[in-house]
């Protein structure tokens, strides 16, 4: 902010839309982790049970069955044959995260979303150095060796050290010291690795972007003639990578963000003062003309920290 | 793969994607070897860690628990708890209870079971009966008041399967001389582990008698071993048919035992002598 010539991240936007509409999706979707932070502890705060469990295996109106299908996965790759109330709840989770965006889970839903957004907005607040930057497929790799640590070792491996259900349970049933991993994640992400846990090594939200990667719901840059690179989104997104494609592509390419990476978080919607971005369905086939050509010279407000 | 490699050695992508394969297999493989560490480690299931009724072997369950805690939140007397890191020995995130703090009161309907949709507790348990938690243990019978020839008995009086899976076995009170010993006695093909008794054994702090896993508390039987009593009732009559009943060997010089009841004296002379000791016990 000492530099004058730089607009900080999300100004122009709120200048033009004002300060609601420029944090419409980031309070929506911190009222939605709320929400569902809530429900599960409405039974243990005020003994309202309308939820039993966590989220790794829940009952819902004492109906509803759900699982995270991730662990029933290394439950089976461990030799486990789970019951049918288990196996109907993951596939109830996976059909849902399928259709509306698998990392949907993670902006919406995981508790340790915060956590990395807070560790995110610190880390720009100090003005750190990005850190090491793992291979973008990391993340697979590491899916990989926990399937495959759940087989030998039969047993669901992910959940000795899952920073997730650390939390979530920690919360609902007792912590322990299970926030030492929370901990760990949020000083990795300050320190080590700038967006370092979810946007490199989680294979939570590994999986749940393979999940949807045919998914329905999508970030589109319908309007992305209108981009006046301010830089802004890529600032802010998580995974900027999965916004080149779409937002500088050509007129005959799709605007749509198709890559499972992205979390379906909205941000980008928020900072972006022309209102580039919306959300839209995978087959919207909507015109989306690429904007005109232009000279190198223009102004970039946070285009040093996007990198 | 090599060969290929050195026919074109200038092909940095390729080169670039072993590299980076080799990178994130090294990556995973010293990560993978962390995460065994830690599933090896968190077998370890502490003695006085007890797993709700119905739970699979340890190992199935820790592949089949998914740790929701459902279980938990059914259990009306809030016996269970989920294990929390480094507070609980249990693998974190897994149910059990600590016997002494809460026990579990034997639910007729079993709802923890009903309650768990995996089945790491298996919903073919239906009977409470049938539920091997533990076994119970009198492990302190220098302390246990029964055991010294009192008449306590809290923890027979509170088994819900008594008589069957905890009885009190009499014996001769040889302090006293003229009293019995009522010694609480756990069977444990009924026991149940249920840890009733533990949690109320009258003794401060730690109990006398406690639950503890099949795998701690029993041994295997002997297989080697058959028992002759077993097998003549099995039969119906003496195992082998026309034995003959040779003499007994009795004690006396000449042989290891080289005292007998009211001695030898004018005994029998035995049939052969050991070089040396016949001659030595006769002096
Ligand atoms: S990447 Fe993992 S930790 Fe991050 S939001 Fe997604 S599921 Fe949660
Ligand atoms: S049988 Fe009843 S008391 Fe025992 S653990 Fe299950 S729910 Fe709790
Ligand atoms: S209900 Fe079943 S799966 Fe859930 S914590 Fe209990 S034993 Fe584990
Ligand atoms: S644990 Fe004790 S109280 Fe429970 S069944 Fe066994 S002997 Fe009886």
């Amino acid at each position: 902010m000492s530099d004058k010539t730089r607009l900080p991240v999300n100004a122009e936007a709120i200048a033009e839309k004002g300060w609601l509409q420029a944090h419409k999706y980031l309070l929506l979707r911190r009222a939605s982790q709320l929400f569902f932070l809530c429900l599960f502890m409405l039974g243990p705060w005020f003994g309202i049970w309308w939820v039993k469990g966590n989220l790794s295996g829940s009952l819902t109106f004492d109906v509803l069955p759900l699982t995270d299908p991730f662990i029933a996965l290394q439950s089976l790759v461990a030799g486990y044959w789970p019951e049918t109330t288990a196996l109907i709840g993951a596939v109830i989770v996976a059909v849902a995260y399928a259709l509306i965006g698998g990392r949907v889970y993670c902006s919406w839903v995981c508790p340790i979303n915060p956590v990395t957004d807070g560790a995110h907005w610190l880390h720009d607040k100090l003005g750190l150095a990005k850190g090491w930057q793992p291979k973008r497929n990391t993340r697979y790799w590491v899916l990989g060796m926990v399937l495959a640590a759940s087989a030998i070792m039969g047993t669901v491996a992910w959940e000795l050290v899952n920073p997730i259900s650390m939390l979530h349970r920690g919360l609902i049933f007792g912590v322990g010291f299970a926030w030492t991993f929370v901990l760990a994640v949020f000083l990795f992400d300050l320190f080590v690795s700038r967006r370092g846990w979810c946007g490199h090594l989680c294979p939570v939200g590994a999986f749940y972007g393979l999940l949807g990667t045919k998914s329905l719901l999508r970030v589109s840059a319908t309007k992305r003639a209108e981009c006046d690179d301010c830089m802004d989104c890529f600032a802010v997104c998580p995974e900027m990578h999965v916004i080149t494609p779409a937002l500088r592509g050509k007129s005959d390419e799709t605007p749509l963000i198709l890559s499972p990476d992205c979390t379906n978080c909205g941000r980008c919607i928020d900072v972006c003062a022309p209102n580039v971005f919306e959300f839209t369905h995978r087959f919207d086939g909507r015109e989306a003309p690429a904007r005109p050509a232009r000279t190198k010279s223009q102004p970039a407000s946070g285009a040093s920290r996007a990198a | 793969m090599s060969a290929t490699t050195k026919r074109t050695p200038k092909s940095p992508d390729r080169r670039r994607f072993l590299q980076d394969s080799a990178r994130a297999v090294a990556g995973c493989a010293v990560a993978g070897t962390f995460l065994a560490k830690l599933a090896t480690d968190a077998r370890a299931l502490p003695a006085q860690a007890i797993r709700p009724p119905g739970a699979l072997p340890e190992k199935d369950f820790l592949a089949a628990c998914i740790r929701c805690g459902l279980c938990v939140r059914d259990c009306p007397y809030d016996t269970l708890k989920l294990a929390e890191l480094g507070v609980d020995g249990a693998a974190t995130g897994t149910p059990f209870f600590t016997a002494r703090d809460v026990p579990c009161e034997m639910c007729e309907d079993i709802p923890c079971v009903v309650a768990c949709p995996t089945g790491a507790l298996d919903h073919d348990l239906t009977d409470i009966d049938d539920a091997r938690m533990g076994v119970a243990v009198l492990i302190d019978q220098e302390n246990c008041l029964n055991a010294l020839g009192l008449r306590c008995d809290v923890c027979y009086r509170v088994c819900p399967v008594i008589d069957e899976a905890i009885t009190l076995e009499l014996s001769h009170n040889e302090r006293s001389g003229s009293h019995a010993i009522f010694m609480p006695t756990v069977h444990a093909d009924k026991c149940t582990g249920c840890g009733k008794c533990e949690k109320s054994c009258v003794l401060p702090h730690e109990s006398a008698i406690k639950v503890l896993p099949h795998r701690i508390a029993r041994a295997d039987s002997a297989e080697h071993y058959r028992l002759g009593w077993e097998e003549k009732d099995a039969k119906g009559g003496p195992v082998v048919d026309g034995i003959i009943d040779l003499p007994d060997r009795l004690p006396g010089p000449g042989t290891d035992n080289l005292a007998a009841p009211g001695g030898y004296e004018g005994g029998f002379e035995p049939a052969f002598k050991l070089p040396g000791t016949g001659a030595e016990v006769t002096q």
